[in-house]
């Protein structure tokens, strides 16, 4: 990216002061995420650096938002810090509860998206698969249709899913889908799936078909050929593929709104609520929360990649 | 398939057979032909057993669901199914016919029942969303003649509330008396039906729908143009760096995309608030003075701002990735042959990343165009979107069947966008990261 020689000297200014503008759109790109963390060590419930802070007084920090993310909704906050203290915590504190919300859903949902996702883009990239196209545009549609769209479908359906019985002159009664885990869990599979489906086709882009016909010569079934042969190999695109569909689902929040009950509160679903109501730093400490988990996930995502990339020889590291 | 033709059995057999006048047959002696397209349409099977499943699991829990969701957006049987009578008076007769003495006596018979039936509500409503106002008319009435009601019909209607006479009531009533309409559909681009059935635009202050489509998508350019001014420079930078530099700025693109959607929501309200920091930052330097804060948020800069952060790594990361494989000799062997740098990048440079370009411009503008949490919550009321109006009549007007077709007409140009995107970029092509 250096100047060439043979520049002049107006392209020599231009040159800088694209790096200069390249710089700024990076700090647009980043400096909304970062300027959350510090600011969620206000003292003061305010969203803005105080004098204190400024000028790097401790007494303009502390961690008061952190602890309120444990203390809001429990039973008796104010108790002694002991084991009970603690236990009224992990029962009661509405983010605990939400958290652990969020995660059975996003790992219920992620097996369900990831294994159905993996099989079928296992089929996909065959070469003699028919309908290819149609069928993989249907199966990215969920990330394409928008949300509010998906979500008020979701809500009639799971509202009342054998209504569609009807039509054949039956009827059935099946409860409702919606306000369970197990609706929240299908909804966030479904809006998952694409993100399998695009992960795990690309990394079978590069797979050599003739290694699952070597394993089938050799005597192999084709169940042991997938695990012992396929699997190993497209095993990082199926994790990123995971990951994605995880973050999906730990990260939405218009299916929640629609087909939830009061019991799936999940971290999306609180924010959402505290956003709208009343805004308070406790929600910079949960954003910040996020932040780092995410730094954590797309670490793992980026390793993953590389090293898929090394197994199929696609990068010459 | 196509692959037949590249198939290399398929390539022997067929070059075999011009040659050789005995067909050619496998060592169990069956034509080879024959076996081929066995085993091939074997192989097609399998592959879509293999898809089947997911298949099967995307149409029951997505594309039924959203189909039957529709199906409500032309057909609603609140009236019908609880007015019989009367709405079999309306299939009867003329348009337009004056309300006769059968036609009041069903219209009697119906409320007295449909009150007993406790459903007079529904069919309030039903003809509330056509002609706002009236939900209140029949409940009144139902509570007055659910014990029963005598002869004559009319007058006794009338006592109860002189509005059963307006004509522009039984106009409606006929409108509504049939379960599939158009009318939803005739609302949301802002056309109603006088009391002779002719199309004509609504009041000038009722005006709304056809308003949100045209910021919807005039928004939704704007913020795909935004996300192409700053996504360009940054693509071409990481693209031209060496990998091990342009990886670690990557990781300054990636962060942002794998970031909670709320929580880079939440950092704009936090930033661009009146009391927020650059508010505070502006003032400090002295570019405004105190009294005089921007409002930047709760209005339609909070949402092109916070969108098109949002938005921008999904045209950095396609942009990115056609520019890598440009070559850069092009460039170069363009300025040896005198074009200025200027030249060489409109020329040869810019026409080789309009695949990338189009595919991230599409991308970015599909998923403008039906966002509904960034604009509910940064946009206030002159930066909300289509999405918003669906979700305010799913949740607080409750009127679902107007929802359902505003739902279908952004559906509609969100599927004829994919289309031209599955046509132009192929949605195999897309990537994530």
């Amino acid at each position: 990216m250096a100047v060439p020689s043979y520049a002049t000297p107006l392209e020599r200014v231009w040159h800088y002061a694209y790096v200069a503008i390249c710089v700024a759109i990076f700090f647009f790109l980043i400096a909304p995420i970062i300027v959350i963390m510090p600011l969620s060590f206000n003292a003061e419930p305010y969203f803005t650096f105080t004098e204190k802070m400024l000028s790097f007084d401790p007494e303009g920090y502390s961690t008061r938002w952190y602890d309120s993310l444990l203390t809001f909704g429990m039973q008796a906050p104010d108790a002694a810090r002991d084991m009970s203290w603690w236990a009224d915590a992990w029962a009661n504190a509405k983010w605990v509860k939400a958290a652990k919300n969020s995660i059975i859903i996003g790992v219920c949902s992620t097996i369900v998206a990831t294994s159905l996702g993996t099989l079928a883009a296992l089929g996909l990239s065959r070469p003699e698969m028919p309908f290819r196209r149609t069928i993989m545009a249907i199966l990215i549609s969920p990330m394409i249709v928008p949300l509010i769209i998906t979500a008020t479908g979701m809500f009639f359906f799971y509202s009342n899913p054998c209504e569609l019985l009807t039509i054949f002159g039956l009827n059935p009664q099946c409860g409702k889908l919606a306000g369970s885990y197990l609706g929240v869990i299908l909804a966030h599979a479904t809006l998952g799936i694409p993100f399998v489906i695009i992960t795990v086709t690309a990394t079978l882009v590069g797979f050599d078909q003739s290694l699952n016909r070597a394993a089938a010569s050799l005597g192999a079934n084709p169940r042991v050929t997938f695990f012992r042969v396929t699997m190993p190999l497209i095993l990082p695109g199926v994790v990123s593929g995971a990951l994605f569909a995880f973050v999906t689902s730990f990260d939405e929040v218009v299916a929640v709104l629609f087909i939830a009950g009061p019991e799936q509160q999940t971290i999306p679903r609180q924010m959402w609520n505290g956003i709208r109501e009343q805004i308070s730093p406790a929600i910079l400490a949960v954003a910040t929360l996020l932040v780092i988990f995410s730094i954590a996930l797309l670490t793992t995502v980026e390793l993953l990649r590389r090293r898929s990339e090394r197994i199929r020889g696609l990068s010459p590291q | 398939m196509a692959n037949t033709a590249l198939d290399p059995h398929a390539a022997i057999t067929t070059t075999a057979s011009g040659v050789a006048t005995q067909p050619l047959t496998t060592a169990d002696g069956k034509p080879l032909v024959r076996a081929l397209a066995r085993s091939q349409s074997r192989a097609r099977r399998k592959a879509f057993l293999l898809v089947l499943p997911l298949l099967a699991f995307i149409v029951i829990t997505f594309v039924v669901p959203i189909g039957q969701m529709l199906q409500r957006s032309f057909h609603n049987d609140g009236f019908s199914a609880n007015m019989p009578n009367i709405s079999a008076w309306f299939a009867q007769t003329e348009r337009g016919t004056q309300p006769d003495d059968a036609a009041w006596q069903a219209l009697a018979a119906d409320l007295q029942a449909s009150a007993e039936a406790r459903n007079i509500g529904v069919v309030g409503t039903r003809v509330n969303y056509d002609m706002p106002g009236t939900r209140s008319l029949f409940t009144s009435t139902g509570r007055k003649v659910r014990k029963g009601i005598e002869p004559p019909y009319r007058e006794t209607l009338l006592e109860i509330d002189e509005e059963w006479a307006d004509p522009q009531l039984w106009a409606t009533m006929r409108e509504v008396s049939t379960p599939y309409t158009a009318n939803f559909y005739l609302a949301s681009v802002d056309r109603t039906r006088d009391a002779d059935g002719n199309i004509q635009q609504v009041d000038e202050n009722q005006r709304v729908y056809l308003m949100l489509f045209w910021r919807t998508f005039w928004l939704s350019g704007l913020i795909t143009a935004l996300t192409f001014v700053l996504g360009f420079p940054i693509a071409h930078l990481l693209a031209t760096l060496p990998m091990r530099k342009s990886n670690l700025l990557m990781i300054l693109v990636l962060l942002p995309f794998w970031t909670s959607l709320l929580v880079r929501t939440t950092s704009w309200m936090v930033l661009l608030q009146q009391q927020g920091v650059i508010n505070d930052i502006l003032v400090w330097l002295g570019v405004i003075g105190g009294g005089q804060r921007l409002q930047m948020i709760y209005n339609q800069a909070g949402t092109i701002i916070a969108m098109t952060h949002i938005l921008l790594p999904f045209m950095i990361l396609p942009l990115y990735s056609v520019m890598r494989t440009i070559n850069p000799s092009y460039v170069r062997a363009a300025r040896s042959l005198g074009a200025t740098s200027w030249t060489a990048f409109r020329r040869i440079y810019f026409p080789q990343t309009l695949p990338g370009l189009g595919a991230g411009a599409m991308l970015v503008f599909i998923l403008a165009v039906g966002y509904y949490i960034t604009p509910a919550l940064v946009g206030g009321s002159s930066g909300q979107l289509i999405s918003n109006m669906i979700a305010q009549h799913m949740t607080s007007t409750l009127n679902w069947s107007m929802a359902a077709a505003l739902a279908a007409l952004l559906l509609g140009a969100v599927l004829v966008l994919y289309w031209l995107y599955d046509r132009l970029v192929g949605v195999d092509n897309l990537k994530l990261g």
